[in-house]
């Protein structure tokens, strides 16, 4: 499987803030590649440095196998993206800003290409009306379909529900697990709530503070049998090494603050439950998180991030 | 590249706002002519008591090429604010509404984009001048016919002979065009800083407004500022309708008293272009878009 | 002090010496240009005023007895000393009500002229005093002086060429003083700075006005429609 996007130790410093703190990650052909984090967690400025919005203060992006710095102009051809909220010419109709945007991305569609593509985000039959006209959810339709006319294999979306009911966020939904089963492009897609992710992602990467939390594949991370439960005992590294040294030790997830991390089937629990005791570990708690969501809300809205957390 | 300036025009003449500019100039131009047309002669007796004095004037002076004169006098003091409503809003007003940062995500250098951006705001300039020309200029001379051109100075009159001025107006709209490009390129770097349009064109008015108080002030301490302040430069369009004079005090026909203030103040707006053009691609090309 | 005395009193004695003579001389002048009913005329006019920066102009001057002058400017606009240009010959000695007093005789441009002082009679004539040196042998006027109440001093200087017969000059110089001339800036809308500018106007400055018309194609007593004298 060919790497689309491969970022390398990415980091943007805005005076005192650090907004994106040596991130890595890598997203592969045909990924619906989920990019979660709190808002202000350094998704935006991430996607942003994506599309050279903004200067990278380190690190290295790479995008089809290619220099971002060196072969910016290649690489932006081949890329769709919707940016924060889907602005677009207000004073010009839908139809004119598809034609405007498929020009400056260097294509010159017919009337009948630029209609099936209004169509296709189901905006055809208000294709003339002035966009300042139209809806939240209208827009983001539009913004999509500017993403799209001019056929790009990266395609990033950058909080694409944002203000939309609950209609309007299925529709997106639908709309991107369509084209990325019928024509196998690549979506990054942001977003600060994991329930609009888990459903279309197939990787998925978290982030907070700058800092990368977890990537990994969604069907793994998101299996809703598998929980995550959290260990606090009299003396964790002692806890901690028995565990790793018992048949508990691919579980273990890391330890953080005074907490040992384990993911598990929640039928393992008593079983678990009873091999603590043997080992002589002195409980203080064992907590269940029921959801990737609800560690995910955990870990984000902490202070804290994991030690290691691999799959 | 040439996309790029078709999409940039496109999108100003798409533009309500545009139109403004264009209807604030007909406008004014047609009231001013309906008033000359109709009251033309108190005004001129009001202007021409002092010269009354020892000459008469024998003949209408007022024509087409006079009228024009009075409108580019008093309308090219004006017309930056039309010009900055524009060029002000060319970066700010795409910050403003959003759409700048997908713009700057399309396969474009940001080089590109800015001469493009500048080229679409100066082919705007340039039309507004235009326009004002066939208003100004070619309206008023099927309205009021030909003359001899005369006009008063502060310390002398010129009588321009009608075949004569012509091409002088065609001299002063080239360089009032150059002018205007330079109110221009100040409102498109002024626009480069703000995320909103209100600002660039209030910046851009109040340079121009707190500069040509100081070129007009007669104060000896400013006036050794003066050649440097670029308004001063603006106004040298008037150099083409002065006359020079022989020794028998003839005036030339086809001579203008000072060319070489028009060449210098064509340089030094030319220099002005460069300098916020370039200012505003050295500077944009650096920063990071958060709007 | 006695010798100014000596000058003014031998000067009012030659004046009354002379004062009958030159009647009858004016009178003489006046008849010569009296065969002229109307005339039209090309000319060029050159204008040398210090404030004033004007090119050489082709005119067309019309005259229609008694006083109908009219000078037309192609493009329309001329710029003419106050008074001045309807100060023509015939419009000085109109009327037959003068005194005319002898001033003796004067060389003008190299011909010996008889100078006169015509005075009129009518007190509320705009004229107070004209001067003319006559051309005896060819009755013709060479320079005349004219003291006007409201416009000051003008100068004609004359020269004549084939239409001399007519008494029809091919060339006037009209000399006159003239004001100050200046604008506000305000006004102007000149941001010029100062300098420069009354460099300009010193260059302008300290001059005695002139406007200098030259005569050709005169076409004499072919008739000259009213309406061209309506302005």
């Amino acid at each position: 499987m060919q790497q689309i996007v491969k970022v390398t130790d990415l980091s943007k410093q805005f005076k005192n803030l650090t907004a994106v703190n040596r991130l890595s990650f890598s997203v592969n052909e045909g990924d619906v590649y989920g990019f979660l984090g709190q808002n202000g967690a350094g998704k935006s400025t991430s996607i942003r440095m994506m599309l050279t919005l903004i200067e990278p203060t380190a690190g290295q992006i790479e995008i089809f196998g290619m220099d971002l710095s060196k072969h910016r102009r290649e690489i932006l051809r081949n890329i769709g993206a919707v940016i924060e909220k889907p602005d677009v010419y207000k004073y010009l109709s839908a139809y004119d800003n598809l034609q405007l945007f498929a020009r400056l991305s260097g294509i010159k569609p017919t009337r009948k290409q630029l209609m099936e593509q209004l169509e296709m985000v189901g905006l055809a039959q208000r294709a003339d009306d002035k966009v300042k006209t139209f809806s939240q959810g209208m827009k983001q339709r539009l913004g999509i379909g500017i993403a799209l006319v001019h056929n790009p294999q990266l395609i990033i979306l950058d909080e694409p529900t944002n203000g939309l009911d609950p209609q309007g966020i299925a529709d997106i939904r639908n709309l991107i697990l369509h084209l990325s089963r019928e024509s196998n492009k690549t979506f990054v897609v942001s977003s600060h709530l994991l329930s609009e992710i888990e459903q279309i992602a197939t990787r998925v990467l978290i982030i907070d503070k700058g800092k990368k939390l977890v990537e990994g594949n969604a069907s793994e991370l998101l299996d809703p049998t598998q929980t995550i439960v959290e260990l606090q005992t009299f003396d964790n590294a002692f806890a901690l090494q028995q565990l790793k040294a018992s048949k508990w030790a691919d579980k273990v997830q890391g330890h953080r603050n005074n907490t040992i991390v384990i993911k598990l089937d929640r039928r393992e629990i008593p079983s678990l439950h009873t091999d603590l005791a043997n080992m002589q570990i002195q409980l203080l708690s064992l907590q269940p998180r029921h959801s990737l969501e609800d560690y995910f809300l955990q870990v984000t809205s902490g202070n804290q991030h994991v030690d290691t957390y691999s799959n | 590249m040439l996309t790029l300036i078709q999409i940039e025009l496109y999108k100003i003449f798409r533009r309500p706002r545009t139109y403004i500019a264009f209807g604030a100039i007909a406008s004014l131009i047609l009231i001013i002519q309906f008033g000359l047309k109709v009251d033309g002669k108190s005004y001129t007796d009001f202007l021409m008591k002092d010269i009354g004095g020892s000459m008469v004037i024998d003949g209408n002076i007022i024509n087409g090429y006079l009228i024009c004169y009075i409108m580019l006098q008093l309308l090219l003091v004006h017309v930056p604010l039309l010009v900055a409503l524009i060029a002000a809003d060319m970066i700010s007003g795409e910050a403003n509404m959003g759409t700048l940062r997908l713009l700057l995500s399309k396969p474009y250098s940001r080089t590109e984009l800015l001469l493009a951006k500048f080229l679409a705001a100066t082919v705007y300039t340039i039309m507004l001048l235009i326009w004002l020309a066939i208003l100004a200029l070619f309206l008023s001379m099927w309205i009021f016919g030909l003359g001899d051109l005369f006009l008063m100075k502060s310390s002398y009159v010129v009588l321009i002979n009608q075949n004569d001025v012509f091409w002088r107006y065609a001299g002063a709209f080239v360089f009032a065009a150059l002018a205007m490009v330079t109110v221009a390129s100040l409102g498109f770097f002024l626009s480069i800083f703000a995320e909103n349009s209100i600002g660039p064109i209030v910046a851009t008015m109040s340079v121009i407004v707190f500069f040509t108080i100081l070129s007009t002030l007669n104060i000896p301490i400013f006036n050794a500022l003066k050649p440097y302040l670029f308004t001063t430069h603006l106004i040298s369009w008037k150099e083409f309708f002065d006359l020079k004079v022989n020794d028998a005090n003839e005036a030339i026909i086809g001579s203008i008293q000072n060319p070489q203030r028009i060449i210098t103040s064509a340089l030094v707006l030319l220099l002005h272009i460069v300098g916020f053009v370039g200012g505003a691609i050295f500077i944009f090309n650096k920063k990071d878009v958060l709007s | 002090m006695h010798k100014l005395f000596f000058l003014v009193v031998a000067f009012q004695f030659s004046v009354f010496a002379h004062a009958q003579d030159m009647t009858g001389l004016v009178m003489k002048v006046k008849a010569k240009l009296d065969q002229v009913n109307d005339y039209e005329a090309d000319g060029n006019m050159k204008t040398d005023v210090s404030f004033i920066k004007a090119p050489i102009g082709k005119v067309k001057i019309y005259f229609k007895k008694p006083n109908k002058f009219r000078l037309k400017k192609e493009g329309g606009i001329s710029l003419l000393p106050r008074g001045g240009v309807s100060v023509n010959m015939s419009s000085i000695i109109a009327t037959n009500d003068f005194v005319a007093l002898s001033a003796g005789d004067q060389v003008v441009n190299g011909t010996v002229c008889k100078v006169v002082k015509l005075l009129p009679m009518n007190e509320s004539s705009e004229i107070v005093l004209t001067t003319l040196y006559i051309d005896e042998a060819n009755l013709l006027v060479r320079k005349a002086i004219t003291t006007t109440k409201e416009n000051g001093t003008y100068e004609m200087e004359m020269s004549y060429g084939s239409f001399a017969k007519f008494g029809l000059p091919e060339k006037v110089i009209f000399s006159f003083n003239t004001k100050d001339y200046k604008l506000p800036k305000g006004i102007t809308l000149e941001f010029d700075d100062n300098e420069k500018a009354l460099t300009e106007a010193q260059k302008l400055k300290n001059k005695k006005g002139r406007v200098e018309i030259t005569y050709t194609n005169y076409i004499v007593n072919k008739g000259v429609a009213d309406a061209v004298f309506v302005k």
